[in-house]
């Protein structure tokens, strides 16, 4: 029943292999639009690293001892975008009552992480490929950790990109963050492919 | 809003001033990740634009009831519903389509373009303009969908394949030979920034035209 994946593979899988933003698209609205600096881009990172491990582990329980046992696993879009909104909402009272510079500066994007693909492909994919409790956690901060590691490096490039010359046409906005995504692709696929697991 | 709006108008902005990609610049997800043929393209929209027009109306109908401060949460529950709806009828109809979409047919839900609609029009409009809306902005993803996954497909494997039936081949006739990585993902990027760059040219000519 369960997958017989190792943790350390599962974690693997997440940051690199399976990169969310990256190889699996999910989650590009954040990608292309909170990457202009690096600061708005951790912060998002950091919000989306907690939601994805919070929600993987409270929609692993909703999973296994509520839905499977009264037989509503068709239910379970509805029930973890429920469970997803639920602790969005909680993130943002915290960051804006504790960190209030980081709320302005995440400014929209905070409440649409409920509707960031991130984080309820995450919850499905454990579903999916019927990970245990604790490949499932793992899976969460792994994909969590791939999310950072794109938006990091992509924001990167694109703070010091504002020095360079780019054709009108390109601009600096999502087209821009699109040919720099390809680029970031191209390494992904390759190097990671030859990392034996 | 304006009272000059026909069907027609309605309709077609959602392909030209409101295309999901070009224009509006959402549900890029699903845009990237399932065009790699035409045919997935095409089972993707279509649930898309189930979903969208199912949301449009359900929301233009109950805009009066919703609370301002839960708008969200009911619209996602509404939108879950209809992708619920979508997600049993393709895996029981087009399973082979299904099973190539794979977690990306739940993950209608959080396409930004639904709840955009919803947010953005359905909440201010009548039902009937809400559900011409839905078309028009479903039609417009489909047709990029059907852009993207040809220009995808065509290179990537140098011929269109479509519901089993092979409408041509060009490494055949040319001896074309196929750009693997234009169906993986470098290939997706490659071909939404190509498409953007296009479109901005475009508007920086008509924009200088109009100087």
């Amino acid at each position: 029943m369960a997958s017989d994946a190792s943790l350390f593979a599962v974690f693997m899988d997440g940051v690199f292999l399976k990169n969310f933003l990256i190889v699996q698209f999910l989650g590009l609205c954040s990608f292309v639009g909170v990457t202009k600096d690096v600061k708005s881009a951790s912060g998002m990172s950091g919000a989306v690293i907690f939601v994805i491990t919070m929600s993987s582990v409270v929609s692993y329980f909703l999973y296994t001892y509520i839905l499977l046992p009264l037989r509503l696993e068709y239910l379970n879009t509805i029930a973890f975008i429920i469970v997803i909104a639920a602790l969005v909402q909680l993130v943002e009272f915290i960051v804006r009552k504790f960190m209030p510079p980081l709320y302005r500066s995440l400014g929209i994007y905070l409440p649409l992480i409920s509707t960031n693909c991130a984080v309820l492909g995450a919850v499905l994919l454990n579903v999916m490929n019927e990970y245990d409790f604790s490949q499932s956690v793992v899976f969460g901060i792994a994909a969590g950790l791939g999310y950072t590691v794109a938006m990091l490096i992509m924001s990167s490039i694109r703070e010091w990109s504002n020095v360079v010359y780019v054709p009108k046409a390109v601009g600096r906005g999502v087209t821009y963050a699109f040919f720099i995504a390809f680029v970031m692709s191209m390494s992904f696929a390759n190097y990671f492919k030859v990392i034996p697991i | 809003m304006a009272d000059n709006r026909t069907v027609t108008s309605e309709f077609f902005r959602g392909i030209t001033k409101d295309n999901p990609t070009l224009g509006l610049v959402l549900g890029l997800c699903p845009t990237l990740a399932v065009t790699t043929s035409v045919e997935n393209g095409i089972g993707m929209a279509a649930g898309t634009m189930f979903v969208l027009v199912g949301s449009n109306m359900l929301v233009s109908l109950m805009r009066k009831e919703i609370p301002d401060s839960v708008r969200i949460p009911i619209e996602l529950i509404v939108i879950a519903t209809f992708v619920s709806i979508v997600d049993m009828v393709m895996e029981a109809f087009t399973p082979d389509i299904y099973a190539s979409l794979g977690v990306y047919i739940p993950l209608i839900v959080v396409n930004c373009i639904v709840i955009g609609r919803a947010e953005a029009y359905a909440l201010k409009n009548g039902v009937f303009y809400s559900i011409i809306d839905g078309l028009g902005v479903g039609t417009g993803f489909l047709l990029m969908l059907m852009l993207i996954g040809g220009v995808r497909e065509v290179l990537g494997t140098g011929g269109i394949d479509l519901f089993g039936i092979q409408l041509f081949d060009l490494t055949s006739i040319f001896g074309y030979n196929p750009i693997g990585v234009m169906t993986l993902s470098p290939g997706a990027f490659l071909t939404i920034a190509v498409l953007m760059t296009i479109a901005n040219y475009r508007k920086i000519l008509k924009a200088m035209k109009g100087d």
